[in-house]
């Protein structure tokens, strides 16, 4: 049987979803699957489109790769563009003169934006805002201009003044209705998030008709309203709405809305059975959905069609709900079903907090015991809960107000318990709550578990908190008492001995278990303490009352080995070195027949010290100024660099002068677990700093700050965290942001992790670094301050104290090694002998 | 001949050689011994604070357990493992997580501010 060919014109977020879909299906293997794109570049995030102002890349906000695709058997075709269908051969034609055949065609063609035809619209800096080559074309734009003007004040006319605003420009919202958001938003709603655009700085015209854009005097342009005013500005960017793209299917004849859209069926199909359309180039029941949820369960339904779904039932398209959650400019918005209370009889309560800028309103059915719609404005924590009782249409509590209602009180919570298997938690990835529920019965106990499990909460987000309500609900369900105590030996998890020792400035192990545990301790506890007092104390670890809380490495300041020899890592600031310190490293290393490695962290790594040797080596590593490199401990490795602009012709910062500047600054700094840094030069990014837990990336005005990235075991992209920061705001965060780690982090919990069950995730972390929501900062950066202004190089401190190195030999009472170590030469450097090596060599002896 | 069996204590070290809380490792009669001093409070469930046991770890093979954690797994006073963490028993050398890696003890005393291994003398 030959195998079923799939066309997919367009490749967009809803095009790419559907092949992901496609591809993940059990009939994958009889498909045979082309897509084209237009586009030079394959799937992108454009709901994230305003974040390549704030520092993200195309390949940030890239959604896939050609890897990707290569290994799932999809063709595609980019910068070609499907101009044909032929519907009676199944044959459809690109402009460059390709012919591809297909048994099912899926027309993901999506959206243009609109552009009302306004006299002088198509000037030069007249544009609009969906690709990333309008970004481009914005940015050059803005180079050039002062003033920018957004037409347009729907959700992406906001979103788009938020790009210009980002790119510096004074912005400006003409909206043609009397109030922003008019589709998502009531009058109480919108006249508040204008009162919080414009304390930002912006400035709003409602009720404004362009007639025609003409030149400026101030300005490059002047745009004349319809009432006779006027508004000067350099640059125009249309956000007036989409129009559905059906250009192609118009012109082969499928059947088109009177307003546009490819009519589809609850299948997806379009006038022809052969030929699907999904996204926002189809209109269902008359409507276009114009939000990328919809689309994506439109993608589902299509590959449920076309493979025959799972037991030969498929699904079907009924219509979406358009509800949102968003963050414009900053302010939180969030929007459920008959928002302007249009359903005969219904009736509202609104909340109006005029002093914090709050707005809810809450619409309800005639007799109150349904949910209508709902806005909120300024405080949105209630929209998980809201659209539940409206997705679901269950009963609401007798006294629906509290549900909008500040806490003053006990918070009626709906309960998660209360919704059905089949309520969607996750829209972006299409999680129900059944889905979270049996990850957790499969061992998922915590978010960052189910989000890896699931991919719940991995889209925007917004469903994060919903999230941990249904995992925290099915372990009580379960019988599963979430317990966080460290041990048996403290009833309180690692935050919590943290904020004992940090505020009842406890510095000894033995008073914090008199006081707050029991027993003697053990291998969990007793490091843990240890790198609390360390972090908070800062004093030499291997003094009499701490050495016995030192892990295996930290006890004998290096990294054992599988055969109990040690491996020797000297700090070398930001990968720095001169040739006078790497020949001492040569000659060290030769000396001891040391084992030599370069590290991924820019440093050299000499494996096979024995105990006894250990303080010779660092006395001539110290006594050519060398320090320790705390590769033994959970604390600061390395900050790597790239060589910035001191020699790199891309480089626009000194990137190695910063790394070495932050390396001395954090080295010895003990943490959760161990922490890496990096900085780049340029964008290029060759230090790959992304992929630290704090990476600094050089911009041409200052540094780009990430946050939690990760590489190893579970690797993580770093989230961009703040941009164009001059070295002392910098320093700050960095400061701010460890501290904070330290603080909060569970035991041996990298950052990624951290963060990633971090409660309100990335946004909270802002919130308390630099907004200090908490009004801790103030204390963060003292506590850095100690432990900066106490380092020391502890193996400067061991070797100068004839008592400590006492335990540097392998016998207490014999002047001679370890008689088991044994080593067979490989590329002229010595290893461990394995079992079966040393038995041999014995054998051979005898 | 005699055939009778005797003991001698040997002294291995100095009693403030062994700091509180960790371990040290001697050469005693060929074999390698670890040898540790855990702290004693007023109510302490142990009359004993040292204690001696293999340095020999069977399960990472290597001569490590003198530079192990101290600490108690319910009622087991312990040495985890530097290598892998595997609890072994400082007073029947039991291996908590696995039973067929039992290890040696040893008899340990303190003697004149020496501490002291029991040797076995034929």
């Amino acid at each position: 049987m030959s195998k079923q060919r799939i066309v997919v014109v367009g490749n967009g977020m809803v095009g790419h979803r559907f092949i992901e879909n496609l591809a993940e299906s059990s009939s994958a293997d009889n498909l045979d699957i082309i897509t084209f794109s237009e586009e030079p570049r394959l799937a992108y995030d454009r709901v994230q489109l305003s974040a390549y102002f704030s520092g993200s890349t195309a390949e940030d906000l890239a959604l896939t790769d050609e890897g990707y695709y290569r290994d799932n058997g999809v063709n595609f075709v980019l910068n070609d563009k499907v101009v044909s269908i032929n519907k009676a051969d199944k044959v459809v034609i690109t402009a460059s003169g390709r012919e591809e055949k297909y048994d099912k065609l899926v027309l993901a063609t999506g959206s243009y934006p609109f552009v009302p035809p306004i006299p002088g619209k198509d000037q030069d800096h007249c544009l609009v805002y969906r690709t990333i080559e309008d970004l481009e074309a914005m940015t050059a734009s803005a180079k050039v201009s002062k003033v920018g003007v957004v037409v347009g004040g729907g959700l992406l006319g906001l979103e788009a003044a938020n790009a210009l605003t980002n790119l510096g420009l004074e912005t400006h919202i003409v909206e043609f209705a009397p109030r922003l958001m008019a589709v998502q938003l009531d009058e109480g709603g919108g006249t508040l998030l204008r009162r919080k655009i414009e304390d930002l700085g912006l400035t709003v015209h409602t009720e404004k008709n362009t007639q025609e854009i003409v030149a400026g005097e101030s300005c490059r342009y002047r745009m004349n309203f319809a009432d006779g005013s006027f508004l000067e500005t350099d640059m125009v960017l249309f956000s007036a709405g989409i129009r559905p793209q059906d250009e192609l299917a118009r012109e082969f004849d499928l059947e088109i809305g009177e307003r546009g859209g490819i009519v589809i069926n609850n299948q997806c199909q379009t006038s022809d059975e052969n030929i699907y359309a999904i996204g926002e180039c189809a209109l269902w029941d008359g409507k276009i959905f114009g939000l990328v949820a919809p689309g994506y369960t439109m993608a589902k339904v299509a590959v449920s069609h076309i493979t025959g779904g799972s037991n030969g039932s498929t699904e079907e398209f009924t219509g979406a709900d358009m509800s949102t959650k968003l963050k414009l400019l900053g302010v939180d918005v969030a929007s459920v079903g008959d928002a302007h209370g249009n359903t005969p009889g219904a009736k509202s309560y609104v909340y109006n907090d005029e002093v914090n800028e709050v707005y809810k309103r809450l619409i309800v059915s005639e007799d109150s015991s349904r949910l209508l719609g709902a806005v909120l404005v300024g405080d949105v924590e209630a929209y998980g809960n809201l659209l539940q009782f409206k997705l679901n249409d269950m009963d609401l509590p007798e006294t629906p107000e509290a549900l909008i209602a500040p806490a003053l009180g006990d918070v009626p919570a709906m309960g998660v318990d209360a919704l059905p298997d089949s309520a969607q938690i996750c829209s972006c990835y299409d999680v129900s709550k059944g889905a979270i529920c049996s990850a957790v019965q499969n061992g998922c106990t915590d978010v960052g578990a189910i989000k890896a499990e699931t991919s719940a909460a991995n889209g925007c987000g917004g469903c994060a908190a919903m999230v941990k309500q249904v995992v925290d609900s099915e372990l009580t369900n379960l019988g599963v008492e979430v317990c966080n105590d460290i041990c048996e030996h403290f009833a309180y998890s690692r935050q919590e001995l943290a904020d004992i020792i940090r505020i009842k400035g406890i510095t000894t192990f033995s008073k914090l278990l008199s006081e707050y545990g029991s027993g003697l301790g053990c291998e969990i506890c007793k490091p843990t303490v240890g790198s609390i007092l360390a972090s908070y104390s800062n004093e030499y670890i291997l003094k009499k009352e701490h050495i016995g809380l030192q892990d295996t490495n930290d006890v004998y300041l290096g990294n054992m080995q599988k055969d109990g020899t040690y491996s020797v890592v000297p700090r070398v600031p930001g990968g720095e070195i001169t040739p006078e310190k790497l020949i001492v490293l040569g000659e060290v290393a030769k000396e001891y027949d040391l084992y030599t490695k370069v590290t991924g962290g820019q440093r050299i790594d000499l494996f096979g010290a024995q105990l006894h040797e250990l303080p010779e080596i660092w006395r001539k590593l110290i006594d050519a100024g060398f320090e320790t490199g705390h590769a033994y401990g959970k604390s600061l490795r390395t900050v790597k660099s790239c060589v910035g602009s001191t020699w790199c012709r891309f480089g626009v910062q000194d990137s190695v002068s910063m790394a070495i500047a932050i390396e001395d600054r954090y080295k010895g700094l003990r943490s959760p677990h161990k922490t890496k840094m990096a900085v780049s030069g340029c964008t290029r990014e060759c230090a790959e700093a992304q992929s630290k837990d704090v990476g600094i990336i050089a911009t041409e005005n200052g540094w780009n700050l990430y946050v939690c990235g990760n590489g190893g075991m579970r690797p993580r992209h770093a989230d961009l965290f703040a941009t164009d920061l001059d070295d002392e705001t910098l320093i700050k965060y960095v400061d701010r942001f460890f501290m904070f780690y330290i603080r909060t982090a569970d035991r041996l919990q990298r950052t990624s992790v951290w963060l990633e069950n971090l409660e309100g995730g990335l946004d909270y972390l802002k919130e308390v670094i630099i907004d200090d929501k908490l009004g801790i900062c103030g204390e963060l950066e003292s506590e850095m301050t100690k432990v900066v202004g106490t380092y020391q190089c502890e193996w400067k401190t061991t070797i100068e104290n004839p008592e400590k190195l006492k335990r540097f030999s392998h016998f207490i009472n014999a002047d001679e090694p370890d008689s088991a170590l044994a080593f067979v030469e490989v590329r002229g450097q010595r290893r461990p002998a394995t079992e079966e090596e040393k038995i041999t060599a014995i054998e051979i002896v005898e | 001949m005699s055939t009778a069996i005797s003991t001698e204590w040997i002294s291995v070290c100095q009693d403030n050689d062994l700091i509180e809380n960790t371990g040290l490792c001697a050469l005693h009669d060929g074999e390698q011994v670890a040898i540790f001093k855990i702290s004693l409070s007023e109510n302490s469930a142990y009359d004993q604070d040292i204690y001696a046991i293999s340095n020999y770890d069977p399960i990472g093979k290597a001569n490590v357990l003198s530079r192990g954690l101290l600490g108690n797994i319910g009622d087991h006073l312990v040495v985890a493992s530097p290598l892998y963490k595997q609890h072994f028993d400082l007073i029947t050398g039991e291996c908590l997580e696995d039973s067929e890696q039992n290890i040696k003890t040893y008899e340990v005393r303190r003697f004149n501010n020496e501490i002291q291994l029991k040797k076995t003398v034929q």
